[in-house]
């Protein structure tokens, strides 16, 4: 076990995935002897070559559609989008082609790769760099969509990500880079990619959220400890596939549910999770289900974005008026 | 202030044929023989054939809205026939011919523009791709395919082929501009029909030429005459050579026309006077093959009505095989989505089998 933070960790896994693998390569902009502008590539040019660990031309289309071309002939492809700001115009070449290989050929064909890409905001970084487009993503069928919260869990779940043999797209909150610490065994182990997780147990109210947002929803957990409330805290980190039923049993559980991301309420996955209980845990609910998530804005400059972003405080605000409803 | 020159180029067009079906240039090795001109022929008409074929049963509702290849067979062919089996192709939607002459059966054809997806499941050519319905956007697929068998050190190569309207594209341009960084073995053809459904050429570029596209992309582009199958197979030929070799990327511009519509869905004479189609008529490519084989005496008017035949009886043949071959299973729309079924589309895929759609 080394204390790694959650970009070191990301970078123990590709280092990993690459010994273990020689049909894993490392693409995009920046990532070879500059090691990607958070260091998540550092040092693998180094010890890999750059063979497997190229920079590209600053061309974010191109970089998913040559993953494409490299998965499809065998390669496992694992390409750095430098920014979520600049991932949008990737959503062609994911929707159009990497999401659709395998069905579109019968099997004859498939797309294993992986889109990495830093999102969310909270380090002050200009515009375009701080946006969190996962629900656009886990709307495209064909896809995997995964976040991790944790260095432990970048780590298990970035390995499995690799080793899918579909193309997975997965988002690494940047501000937990450097600000997550954690043991992380660099054994190789794989996380399953269909699996929330419990990261506290209660029985007052349930809890769900996913990447950054972790750290303020346990902060608020713990708070509302102290005054008595019990809150089961779940880590979707899977988006695409949802484990629906490790949600719907803890709702069923606490019969309250407070939902919490960072990207804008309207269309975000929250409204996912939320019509999933509707559907299929509403006689368990005491109350309704309350969403904490970004304003449906444009995502302030750095300035302003402490407004934006849920904090401990809207989100114990949210689990006492749950609480509270009769 | 002085002035220097930093770059210049130029672009040479190539034929070796009159519209007319007279040389302007001594042949090829491979035009020396008159049986492998013959094969070009017949796959020319065999490719027009199923164009017909499909065009008819979409008339009569029996196959989805479909991209005819009408007067740009000598494109298809002269790139199926200068590939190596074990080149990759990344098609347009109009490679018919390339596609044919590569072992996707007129059966996998007739499938795909029929809406079943089995028809993208090759059996002969494994590694290419399907066809690309969104313009331009296979173009980086074709990079990613070529950096694979370079970084596995193989003597291959990729063909890119697009439309003129996909060089206005980004995602032509960052493939290509990687393409010649990288210097990978892709060659990049576009097929210049002159029309990108109803925006003629001059309309989607202030270039002369496409090819010079590949000048900013830091490697070489050539006109060649569409029409004329010799002239396009000879300039593939090369430019695989040259990309298997280490040689690096090319472009390729075939000059040709669409003399049919966008596809069956389009009415071209919206927009296209019947007097601007006319004149090419006189320069399609299986006439003036046609022309110059006859001249040589190598085709006789007995073999074209044995060949006609044979190509009507193959196409009918993998017509009927088509009409009756029973849909897919519906239980399949689920079945290729991922490797393995994730929790919650089987459970969409049971309640689809439990009948969730009746009412």
């Amino acid at each position: 076990m080394t204390e790694m933070t959650l970009v070191q960790a990301i970078n123990a896994a590709l280092g990993r995935a690459m010994a273990e693998d020689p049909h894993v390569i490392v693409l995009g902009e920046d990532v070879g002897a500059d090691g990607g502008v958070f260091r998540a590539t550092d040092g693998l040019s180094k010890r890999f070559g750059e063979q497997r660990v190229f920079d590209t031309p600053l061309a974010e289309a191109a970089i998913a559609g040559i993953s494409i071309g490299l998965a499809a002939q065998g390669f496992k492809p694992v390409a750095e989008i430098q920014f979520t700001g600049f991932i949008y115009s990737t959503i062609d070449q994911m929707a159009n082609h990497a999401a659709r290989l395998r069905t579109r050929t019968r099997g004859r064909l498939t797309c294993p790769m992986v889109l990495r890409s830093p999102c969310g905001g909270g380090i002050k970084a200009p515009e375009c760099h701080s946006e969190s487009p996962e629900a656009l993503f886990a709307h495209i069928p064909g896809l995997r969509v995964v976040i991790p919260s944790s260095p432990a869990r970048a780590y298990g779940l970035l390995l499995a990500a690799i080793h899918d043999p579909d193309p997975v797209v997965f988002l690494e909150p940047t501000r937990l880079y450097r600000q997550a610490h954690e043991d992380v065994s660099d054994d190789g182990s794989r996380l399953p990619l269909d699996r929330a997780f419990v990261l506290r147990e209660g029985r007052d109210l349930t809890v769900v959220t996913w990447g950054a947002m972790l750290k303020e929803t346990l902060a608020a957990a713990e708070r509302l400890a102290g005054d008595g409330i019990a809150c089961e805290v779940i880590d979707v980190a899977t988006l695409k596939p949802l484990d629906s039923d490790t949600i719907l049993a803890s709702v069923a559980k606490t019969g309250r549910c407070v939902i919490v991301h960072e990207a804008a309420v309207t269309g975000g996955f929250g409204a996912e999770i939320a019509a999933r209980i509707a559907e299929r845990g509403l006689s368990s609910l005491a109350a309704p289900i309350e969403r904490v998530a970004g304003y449906d804005t444009v995502m302030p400059y750095p300035r302003l974005e402490q407004h934006y972003m849920p904090d401990e405080g809207r989100i114990v605000a949210a689990a006492r008026r749950a609480l509270a409803y009769q | 202030m002085t002035t220097s020159r930093s770059a210049s180029f130029i672009v040479e067009h190539r034929r070796y044929g009159r519209a007319d079906g007279e040389l302007v240039a001594t042949l090829p090795r491979f035009a020396g023989d008159p049986a492998e001109l013959v094969r070009l022929y017949r796959a020319m008409v065999l490719t027009r054939t199923f164009d017909a074929r499909a065009i008819a049963l979409q008339r009569t509702g029996r196959l989805g809205t479909y991209a005819s290849s009408l007067g740009q067979e000598a494109v298809a062919v002269g790139i199926g026939s200068a590939m190596h089996d074990e080149d990759v192709l990344v098609p347009s939607f109009r490679e018919h011919g390339s596609q044919l002459w590569r072992g996707t059966t007129l059966l996998e054809l007739f499938l795909y523009w029929g809406g079943d997806e089995r028809g993208n499941a090759f059996a002969g050519p494994k590694q290419d791709f399907p066809v690309c319905v969104p313009v331009g956007s296979q173009a980086p697929h074709a990079v990613g395919i070529a950096l694979a068998l370079k970084l596995r050190g193989e003597k291959r190569a990729a063909v890119c082929v697009f439309g003129d309207g996909a060089t206005s594209k980004g995602d032509v341009a960052e493939a290509m501009n990687i393409a010649g960084v990288w210097r990978l073995p892709v060659v990049f053809v576009v097929n210049n029909n002159g029309w990108a459904i109803s925006v003629p050429v001059r309309r989607q570029t202030a270039a002369p030429s496409l090819a010079q596209k590949a000048i900013a992309a830091g490697f070489s582009g050539e006109q060649v005459d569409g029409n004329d199958v010799i002239a396009v197979r000879d300039v593939i030929e090369q430019a695989l050579a040259k990309a298997r070799d280490g040689g690096g990327p090319s472009l390729v511009e075939a000059v040709t026309y669409r003399l049919g519509d966008h596809t069956t869905a389009d009415d071209a004479s919206r927009y296209r006077d019947d007097a601007e189609v006319s004149p090419h008529w006189a320069n399609e490519p299986v006439t003036r093959l046609r022309q110059y084989l006859t001249r040589i005496g190598a085709w006789h008017k007995r073999d074209e009505e044995e060949m006609l035949s044979r190509a009507r009886a193959e196409v009918d043949a993998a017509a009927d095989q088509y009409l009756a071959l029973a849909p897919q299973d519906p239980a399949a729309i689920f079945d290729y989505t991922y490797a393995a079924l994730p929790a919650d589309l089987a459970a969409q895929r049971a309640a689809f089998l439990g009948g969730d759609q009746r009412s």
